[in-house]
C-alpha cells in the first residue's frame, strides 16, 4: 500500500530541487551533473567517439527510447518531467550525455555498455535529434493566460 | 434522559426473542439448560457454531411492546454528536454501529450529520481528509469494528501524516457474553483502536453513556487543536443498543475550542529581530495556512520583509504569481539565504540539504555556511514514536514550538516594531530584485511547457494549460496533488485563494486522491465552487466506488484523468533497479503497468452514472471535452474526462 520507494525518490528529488542554486525545481540535480560532465568530457571525447548520431538509426532509436525505459522519466519526446531533465530538443551534447549515461551521478540510473551498446546509444541520440523544436511560449495563447 | 415506557434492554429482548422462538419451533428441543439471560440468542444468530442457548419456557414469551426500545443509548450518542455540528457522516454500513446508524438517520433526521454512503472505509476517511482541508473542520466517519477499521487504516495514516482532523467512531462488541455467532466475534476486539493508536492523536473506549458524552467532546477538541490529527472513539454495541436507564443523569458537555498554540512572546521577538537583521531571509512554508487567514498573514509577512517564499505546497500558503513566490527557483533562493525560516515544515532537513545519487547518495548542505535557521511548527508539540513521519532531525538556531498561523500576527507586529527606515529601504531594494527573478522564472516555466506541446499521449503541461483555460474564470478549487503531473498547475496557474489548493496525501498512501477529491468537493458544494481533480489512474483503481458516492449524493466534481496507464512512480523505481543490477532493462514494466487490457475509465464512470468522455489522446480534443464536462458539473453532478497522458 505504501510506496516507500516512491516516497524516497520524491524526497530526494525535493531535497535536490530545493538545494541547487541555479536550476529550477524540476531538473536541478541532473542539470548540475550534466554540467559537471560536460567539462570533463571535453578532454575525454575519445570515450564518446563510438557514439555518433550520424550513424544512428532513428527508427530503432525511437523504439529503444521506449523499450529501454528512457521515456519513463524524460517523456516520450524527451521533454522531461518529475525529477528528470529535458533531453531534447534542443539536441543535447552527445559526448557529455554519453559519459553521463554510462556513469551517472544524480538520479539517473546507469546504462552500462552491457545493457546498452554504443550503437544503440547512437540510435537513441539520433532519434532525439529528429524531434522538432517546440514553438515559443509567446506563440501559444494557452500559455499566456 | 428518562427511560421510555415499555423499553427493554438487549438482554431482556434476547431472552424474550429466544423464548418466542422456543415456543414456536423445534429449536426449543435443542436448547440446554442455562438460566443466564446473557447466554440467550435471537434466532437470527442461530447457526451451527452458535454458543450454548438458554432454555426458555414458552410461557416466558413477551409482548411486542417489550421487545422494542424507544430510547436506545445511541440516541444520546446522536445528541452528543449533533452538538459538534458535523455536516456529514461518511461511512460504509456495519452492524457493529447499526444502532448508531439508525439513530442518526431517524432520531437525528439524517441532518447534521447527513449520511454519505461510501463503498469502502478507506474512501470514507479520505473523504473526511479532503473535506477538512477545505472546510477547516472535521466530518465524522463510522467504521465497522476490526474489518472496517483495517480498511480505513491507511487513510487514517495519511490524515495523520498530513496533520488533518478526522473524527472516527468504531463499532465494537466489547462484552464477550453478548457476541452471538462467529461474525460478532470476528468483528470484536479487546482494544479496537490499538491498531491505529500509533497514528491517531487520541482514542477512547467509553464504558457508559456519560463517558461517551465527555469523550466525544474531548475527542473533537483534541483533533482540532494544532497539530491536528485524527481521533477515534469506540462505540460499544451494548452502549448503543441498550435503552437509556430510567433516571439516567446524562448531559452533553459544552464544547469550548482551544485557541491554537501561539509562539512565546520573547521567542517571537527574537525571531523578528533575526528576520529584520538578515540581508536575505527566505520563508519556507508547508502547512501554514489552515484557513484563509493564514494565507493573508503569510502575504503580509513576506511583503513586510520583501522576503521570498518557497512553498512546499502542503497547503495553499502563498499565491503562485506573487512576485515573492520563488518556489520554482527554490534552490537558488535557499542557496543564497542568510536566514531560512521554516513555517510548519514537514521536513526542514530536506529543505536545506541536497542529496545526489541513488546507490551512493552524497548529502550536501544547500545553504551558505553561517546561514541561520528558525523553525515555527506545532510538530514540536506532539510526536508519536513508531511511524517515522517526523523526518530527519534538523538543528536550528531558534525553535518556536507553536502553530505558525497563530504565531504570524504577533510576529508581524514585532517585525513592524523592529524595522527602521534603513531596513525598509534595504527591503525595498531586494524586493525589486526578487520580483525580477520571479518574472524570469515564470517565463522559464512557460517555455518549458512548450516541449511536447502537440504530443500524443498528451503532455501534462498541455493538459494543465487546457484545463486552466476552461476554469480560470470560474470560482475554482484544485483538490488533487500536483506532484504527479510535474507540478504544472502550480507552475502555470494563478493560485491566490485558500481553497485553490489543498496539498497532497501526507503519507503518500496511494488511494487517497479520488476519495479526498470527492470529500473536498463535498465541502466546496455549498460554496458553489467548481472543484477540479487531476486524477491519477492507478490511484482511482484502489477504490473506484467513490465515483458512485459522488453520483449518488450529487457531489459536483470535475475529474480529469491523468491516465499514463501505469503505477508510473513504481515503474521508474523498478527501472532504476534493473539498470543498477545491470540486467533486463526492458522488463521494468512487469508488475507496474496498467495495460492489456487498457482500463476504460469513461466506461467505468458511466457504470456508476457519472458523465464521462474519453479516452482522449489528441490534445486538440481536450479543451472542448473539458468544457462539456464543466457544464455537467455546474449542474451539480460529477463528470470525468479520461485523458491519455505522458508519464509525468
Amino acid at each position: 500500500m505504501f510506496r516507500c520507494l516512491a516516497s524516497l525518490l520524491f524526497t530526494l528529488v525535493l531535497a535536490v530541487a530545493f538545494a541547487h542554486p541555479t536550476a529550477h525545481a524540476q531538473n536541478s540535480q541532473s542539470a548540475a551533473a550534466k554540467s559537471s560532465d560536460e567539462k570533463s568530457a571535453t578532454s575525454k571525447t575519445d570515450e564518446a567517439k563510438s557514439v555518433d548520431t550520424s550513424r544512428g538509426n532513428v527508427e530503432n532509436g525511437k523504439k529503444l527510447f521506449v523499450s529501454y525505459g528512457c521515456y519513463e522519466c524524460h517523456g516520450r519526446q524527451g521533454q522531461g518531467g518529475g525529477g528528470a531533465p529535458r533531453i531534447g530538443p534542443p539536441a543535447i551534447p552527445v559526448a557529455a550525455a554519453t559519459r553521463y549515461v554510462r556513469n551517472p551521478t544524480g538520479q539517473m540510473p546507469p546504462y552500462t555498455a552491457k545493457v546498452v551498446s554504443d550503437q544503440e546509444l547512437s540510435d537513441i541520440f539520433a532519434f532525439l535529434k529528429t524531434i522538432p523544436p517546440p514553438p515559443r511560449a509567446a506563440s501559444i495563447p494557452l500559455l499566456n493566460q | 434522559m428518562k427511560k421510555q415506557k415499555n423499553s427493554v434492554n438487549r438482554r431482556e429482548f434476547l431472552k424474550g426473542a429466544a423464548g418466542t422462538v422456543a415456543a414456536a419451533s423445534t429449536v426449543a428441543a435443542s436448547l440446554v439448560t442455562n438460566p443466564t439471560p446473557a447466554a440467550a440468542t435471537p434466532a437470527m444468530h442461530a447457526n451451527a457454531s452458535a454458543p450454548t442457548l438458554a432454555k426458555v419456557s414458552p410461557t416466558e414469551a413477551v409482548s411486542i411492546e417489550s421487545i422494542t426500545v424507544d430510547r436506545p443509548g445511541s440516541d444520546f450518542m446522536v445528541d452528543c454528536l449533533k452538538s459538534l455540528n458535523f455536516e456529514y457522516l461518511c461511512a460504509n454500513p456495519g452492524n457493529s454501529f447499526r444502532s448508531l446508524h439508525e439513530s442518526l438517520i431517524n432520531y437525528g433526521g439524517n441532518k447534521a450529520p447527513e449520511f454519505i454512503t461510501c463503498c469502502h472505509e478507506e474512501s470514507a476517511v479520505a473523504m473526511g481528509h479532503g473535506y477538512a482541508k477545505i472546510e477547516g473542520k472535521p466530518l465524522m466517519v463510522c467504521v465497522h469494528g476490526t474489518v472496517g477499521l483495517q480498511h480505513a487504516s491507511m487513510a487514517i495514516y495519511d490524515a495523520f501524516c498530513d496533520r488533518v482532523p478526522v473524527y472516527v467512531i468504531l463499532g465494537n462488541f466489547p462484552d464477550a457474553a453478548m457476541r452471538f455467532g462467529q461474525v460478532d466475534w470476528t468483528h470484536s476486539a479487546q482494544d479496537p483502536a490499538a491498531m491505529i493508536r500509533d497514528f491517531v492523536k487520541w482514542d477512547d473506549q467509553p464504558v457508559s453513556l456519560q463517558h461517551f458524552a465527555e469523550s466525544s467532546i474531548r475527542a473533537y477538541k483534541i483533533a482540532t487543536t494544532p497539530p491536528m490529527m485524527p481521533v477515534a472513539l469506540v462505540a460499544g454495541h451494548e452502549l448503543q443498543e441498550d435503552p437509556i436507564a430510567d433516571g439516567a443523569n446524562l448531559s452533553v458537555p459544552k464544547l469550548t475550542m482551544s485557541s491554537p498554540p501561539a509562539g512565546d512572546s520573547s521567542a517571537v521577538d527574537e525571531a523578528a529581530r533575526m528576520l529584520v537583521a538578515a540581508e536575505n531571509p527566505v520563508l519556507v512554508t508547508d502547512r501554514v495556512a489552515r484557513t484563509p487567514e493564514g494565507l493573508a498573514r503569510m502575504i503580509e509577512l513576506a511583503e513586510l520583509l520583501q522576503a521570498p517564499v518557497v512553498d512546499r505546497n502542503g497547503r495553499m500558503n502563498f499565491p503562485t504569481r506573487h512576485a515573492l513566490n520563488h518556489t520554482e527557483r527554490a534552490g537558488a533562493a535557499v542557496g543564497s539565504a542568510d536566514l531560512v525560516m521554516g513555517l510548519e515544515l514537514t521536513d526542514f532537513w530536506s529543505a536545506v540539504h541536497s542529496v545526489r545519487g541513488i546507490r551512493n547518495p552524497v548529502v550536501q548542505s544547500a545553504v551558505k555556511p553561517g546561514t541561520k535557521f528558525i523553525s515555527v511548527t506545532s510538530n514540536d508539540l506532539y510526536l508519536k514514536s513508531n511511524y517515522q513521519d517526523f523526518q530527519r532531525y534538523q538543528p536550528v538556531d531558534l525553535a518556536i514550538a507553536a502553530d505558525a498561523q497563530a504565531t504570524l500576527p504577533s510576529l508581524i507586529e514585532s517585525v513592524k516594531q523592529q524595522m527602521n527606515d534603513d531596513r525598509r529601504r534595504a527591503f525595498a531594494d531586494r524586493g525589486a530584485k526578487h520580483a525580477s527573478a520571479h518574472q524570469q522564472t515564470m517565463q522559464m516555466q512557460r517555455e518549458a511547457a512548450t516541449a511536447a506541446w502537440d504530443a500524443s499521449p498528451i503532455s501534462t503541461a498541455r493538459l494543465s494549460a487546457e484545463l486552466w483555460a476552461q476554469i480560470k474564470n470560474e470560482d475554482w478549487s484544485l483538490v488533487s496533488n500536483c506532484q504527479f503531473v510535474s507540478r504544472w498547475p502550480l507552475r502555470l496557474w494563478d493560485f491566490s485563494k485558500h481553497y485553490h489548493y489543498i496539498g497532497g496525501e501526507g503519507g503518500y498512501g496511494v488511494g487517497y486522491g479520488a476519495p479526498a477529491s470527492v470529500g473536498a468537493a463535498l465541502a466546496n458544494k455549498k460554496h458553489g465552487r467548481l472543484t477540479v481533480s487531476i486524477q491519477n489512474d492507478g490511484d482511482l483503481m484502489f477504490a473506484p466506488g467513490v465515483l458512485w458516492t459522488a453520483a449518488h449524493h450529487r457531489i459536483p466534481l470535475l475529474i480529469i484523468m491523468h491516465n499514463n496507464r501505469a503505477y508510473h512512480q513504481e515503474l521508474m523505481q523498478v527501472q532504476i533497479m534493473a539498470n543498477e543490477h545491470n540486467r533486463g532493462i526492458t522488463r521494468a514494466s512487469i508488475g507496474s503497468v496498467l495495460t492489456d487490457p487498457a482500463i476504460d475509465y469513461a466506461k467505468l464512470a458511466q457504470g456508476m452514472a457519472v458523465h464521462s468522455e474519453g479516452p482522449i489522446s489528441d490534445p486538440n480534443d481536450l479543451g472542448p471535452a473539458i468544457k462539456r464536462a464543466i457544464e455537467i458539473v455546474k449542474n451539480g453532478e460529477p463528470a470525468l474526462v479520461d485523458v491519455l497522458t505522458q508519464p509525468r
